[in-house]
C-alpha cells in the first residue's frame, strides 16, 4: 500500500458532529439513513445523505463546494436536514455555493451548523440563491461556533424568492466564541401573500466587526415581511444594522425591529432602517432600540439577589436566545 | 429599633431638583401587612424604589433601618439577600425569560417552600399555559402583574413591597389578590402594601397615610382612611404639604 492512501477524515467528521451537539442538536442524525445531511469540511464531502423527496447534488471546488438542494413539490421533510460546514485547521477558506428550489405546497427544515473552532485567517464565504415555490415553507436556521480568536471572515449572502401564498423563516445565530468579521447581505423578494421572518442574534466581542443587511421586497400583493435583529455588543466590537423594506404589492406589510446592546463604553452601533412605500396602501413600520440594558429590568433580577453581573447575563441569554 | 423589621428615619430624597420625600418616618412591624395609603404622585413608588435601593433613589438625608441593620448604603442585591424583595407598581418585561426561569430565580433567593406551580396557580395562572410562556410584552399587563405575586410567592422574602399590586388587575379580583398577599404573610412575610385605594388599605393589618412626601399618620386601618378621605383624597398638595399641619392635629 503505498501512496494511494485515502487520507482519513473521521476526525474533522467528529468535530463537526461534536459542534453540532453543542448547539443542543443530536449528532448521530448526521449517521441516520432517515435524515437528510451534508457534511463539508474546507471542500471535502465527508458526509451525504439524500432520503426520498429531497436530491442533493454536491461538488466539490477549489475552494469549496457547489450544492444543489431540490425538494419535490408537495413533500413534507419530517427530519430537518442537516447540514454541517466548518473549517477546522487554523487556516483556510471555504466557498459554499448552494442553489435551494422548494417545489410547491413542500414542506422542509434546515438546520446548519458552521464550526471554526481554532480559526486565525479562516473565510467562510456563503452565497445561496433560494427559491421557495408557491404555498411551500422553507425553514433555515443556522449557528455558528467560533473559537477564542477572532480570525475568521464570516460573508452569507442570499437571494430568496418565495412563490405566491410560500414562507421563508431563517435565523442566523452567532453567539459562541469570537467571529473577527461578519457582513450578512439577506435580501427577499415576496410574491403575493408570500410571507418572511428573518431573524439574526448576534454577539460581537473583542475587535468583532458586525454588518448586517436584511431586505425585504414586499413586491406581491398581503406579502408579509418581519427582519428582527438582536446584537449584543463589547470589548471593541462594532455593528451596523441595516434594515430594508419596500412595500411595492398593495396592502403589504413589512416590519423592522432591530435591538442592540452595548456592554461597556468603548463597544458601537448603529442601526439604519429604511422604509420605501411604493405602493400607497403597503404598511412598513421599525423600531429600534439602541443602548445599555435596561436599568429596571437589571433592577428586577438583582431584587431577586442576582448580582448585577448575574443580571446582565441573564438579560443578554434571553435576548439572544 | 425594638421588634420593626423595617425602620425609616427622616428620609429626604430629590429627584431631577425636586424634592420628592421630605421626611419620611416609618415603622414596619415584623410580620403584619401595612398599607401605605396615599394619592398618585405622593412619592409612594419613590419611596418603595428608595427602601429597595435603586439606582437613582439614593435619599439625600435619612437612614433605611432593616431587622435592626442599618442598609442605607447596600445595593439593590445586597437588600435582596436580606430578605426584601419589591414588586414593581409596572413591572419590566423580559425577551427570552421563560416564567418558569424568573420563578425560578425568585425562588433561588428565598426561602419560598412553594412549588413555582403552586405560585402561579394561587394567582389565577394555570401553570400548563403560563410555565413556558416567555416573560415578554406579549402577556398582557394584568397578567405580567400577577405574574410578579407569584414570583414574590416563589421567594418568600422577609419583606415583600408591593407597589399598587392591584393596579392593572381588575376589579373582581381585587379580594384574590387579597387573599395572595395574606398566604405569602402567612408564610412569613412582613408585606409593605402600596396603594391609592381606601378599600385594599382597609384590608391590611395597619396603615400608614403617605402625602406630600411625608407620612402623615400612621394606626388602625379604618383609622388611616378616614383620615385620607377626609382630608386628602383630593387634595392639592401634593408635594406642597402647607396644610400638614392642620392636618397632623387631627
Ligand atoms: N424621575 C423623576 N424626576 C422627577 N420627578 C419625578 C420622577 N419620578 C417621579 N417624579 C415625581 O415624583 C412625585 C412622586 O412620584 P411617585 O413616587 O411615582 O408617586 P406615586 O407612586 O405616589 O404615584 C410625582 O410628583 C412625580 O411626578
Ligand atoms: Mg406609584
Amino acid at each position: 500500500m503505498k501512496g494511494s492512501v485515502e487520507r482519513d477524515y473521521s476526525r474533522e467528521f467528529a468535530a463537526l458532529a461534536e459542534a453540532l451537539g453543542r448547539a443542543g442538536g443530536n449528532p448521530a442524525a448526521l449517521r441516520s439513513p432517515r435524515i437528510a445531511s451534508l457534511v463539508v469540511h474546507e471542500n471535502r464531502i465527508l458526509g451525504l445523505n439524500a432520503i426520498p423527496g429531497i436530491k442533493m447534488d454536491v461538488e466539490p471546488l477549489p475552494d469549496g463546494i457547489k450544492a444543489f438542494v431540490y425538494v419535490e413539490p408537495g413533500v413534507v421533510i419530517a427530519e430537518p436536514v442537516h447540514l454541517c460546514f466548518g473549517v477546522l485547521p487554523k487556516e483556510g477558506v471555504q466557498r459554499i455555493l448552494s442553489t435551494f428550489k422548494i417545489g410547491a405546497e413542500a414542506h422542509v427544515r434546515f438546520l446548519a451548523h458552521c464550526s471554526f473552532p481554532n480559526a486565525e485567517k479562516v473565510q467562510h464565504l456563503m452565497e445561496a440563491e433560494i427559491e421557495v415555490g408557491e404555498g411551500a415553507t422553507m425553514e433555515y436556521n443556522e449557528t455558528h461556533y467560533h473559537g477564542p480568536f477572532g480570525g475568521t471572515e464570516v460573508l452569507p449572502k442570499a437571494r430568496i424568492k418565495v412563490a405566491e401564498g410560500g414562507r421563508y423563516i431563517t435565523e442566523f445565530k452567532l453567539i459562541q466564541g469570537r467571529v473577527g468579521v461578519l457582513s450578512l447581505d439577506y435580501e427577499v423578494h415576496l410574491g403575493e401573500k408570500a410571507i418572511a421572518e428573518l431573524v439574526s442574534k448576534v454577539y460581537g466581542k473583542g475587535k468583532d466587526q458586525v454588518r448586517l443587511r436584511e431586505a425585504l421586497y414586499l413586491e406581491g400583493a398581503y406579502a408579509r415581511g418581519l427582519v428582527k435583529s438582536r446584537i449584543v455588543l463589547q470589548d471593541q466590537a462594532e455593528a451596523e444594522f441595516t434594515g430594508e423594506a419596500v412595500g411595492i404589492g398593495p396592502y403589504s406589510r413589512g416590519h423592522l425591529d432591530c435591538t442592540e446592546i452595548l456592554r461597556g463604553s468603548e463597544a458601537k452601533a448603529s442601526a439604519v432602517p429604511k422604509l420605501i412605500v411604493v405602493d400607497e396602501r403597503a404598511k412598513l413600520t421599525h423600531e429600534a432600540a439602541i443602548g445599555s440594558i435596561d436599568r429596571k429590568e437589571l433592577e428586577t433580577l438583582m431584587a431577586r439577589g442576582l448580582s448585577e453581573e448575574e443580571a446582565v447575563e441573564t438579560v443578554v441569554r434571553g435576548l439572544l436566545r | 429599633m425594638g421588634n420593626h423589621l423595617l425602620l425609616i428615619e427622616d428620609l429626604f430624597l430629590e429627584r431631577e431638583g425636586r424634592l420628592i420625600l421630605r421626611g419620611v418616618n416609618l415603622a414596619v412591624e415584623e410580620g403584619e401587612i401595612h398599607a401605605i395609603l396615599g394619592a398618585n404622585g405622593t412619592g409612594k413608588s419613590t419611596l418603595a424604589y428608595a427602601i429597595m435601593g435603586l439606582s437613582g433613589y439614593k435619599p439625600n438625608k435619612g437612614r433605611v433601618f432593616f431587622s435592626g441593620k442599618d442598609i442605607t448604603e447596600k445595593s439593590v442585591t445586597e437588600r435582596a439577600k436580606l430578605g426584601i424583595t419589591l414588586a414593581w407598581q409596572q413591572p419590566a418585561s423580559f425577551e427570552g425569560l421563560t416564567i418558569r426561569e424568573y420563578l425560578e430565580i425568585s425562588q433561588r433567593a428565598g426561602r419560598g417552600c412553594f412549588r413555582i406551580e403552586e405560585c402561579l396557580s394561587l394567582v389565577g395562572l394555570p401553570p400548563k399555559n403560563y410555565l413556558d410562556r416567555t416573560l415578554n410584552d406579549r402577556l398582557s399587563g394584568g397578567e405580567r402583574k400577577r405574574v410578579e405575586l407569584a414570583a414574590v410567592l416563589a421567594m418568600a422574602p422577609r419583606l415583600a413591597i408591593l407597589d399598587e399590586p392591584d393596579s392593572g388587575i381588575d376589579v373582581l379580583s381585587l379580594d384574590d389578590i387579597m387573599e395572595v398577599i395574606r398566604r405569602m404573610n402567612r408564610g412569613g412575610t412582613t408585606v409593605l402594601l402600596i396603594t391609592h385605594r381606601e378599600e385594599f388599605a382597609r384590608a391590611a393589618h395597619r396603615a400608614s397615610h403617605l402625602c406630600g412626601g411625608r407620612i402623615l399618620k400612621t394606626g388602625e386601618c379604618e383609622e388611616v382612611v378616614r383620615f385620607y378621605k377626609n382630608f386628602c383624597k383630593e387634595c392639592t398638595h401634593i408635594n406642597e404639604p402647607e396644610l400638614e399641619k392642620t392636618l397632623e392635629k387631627e
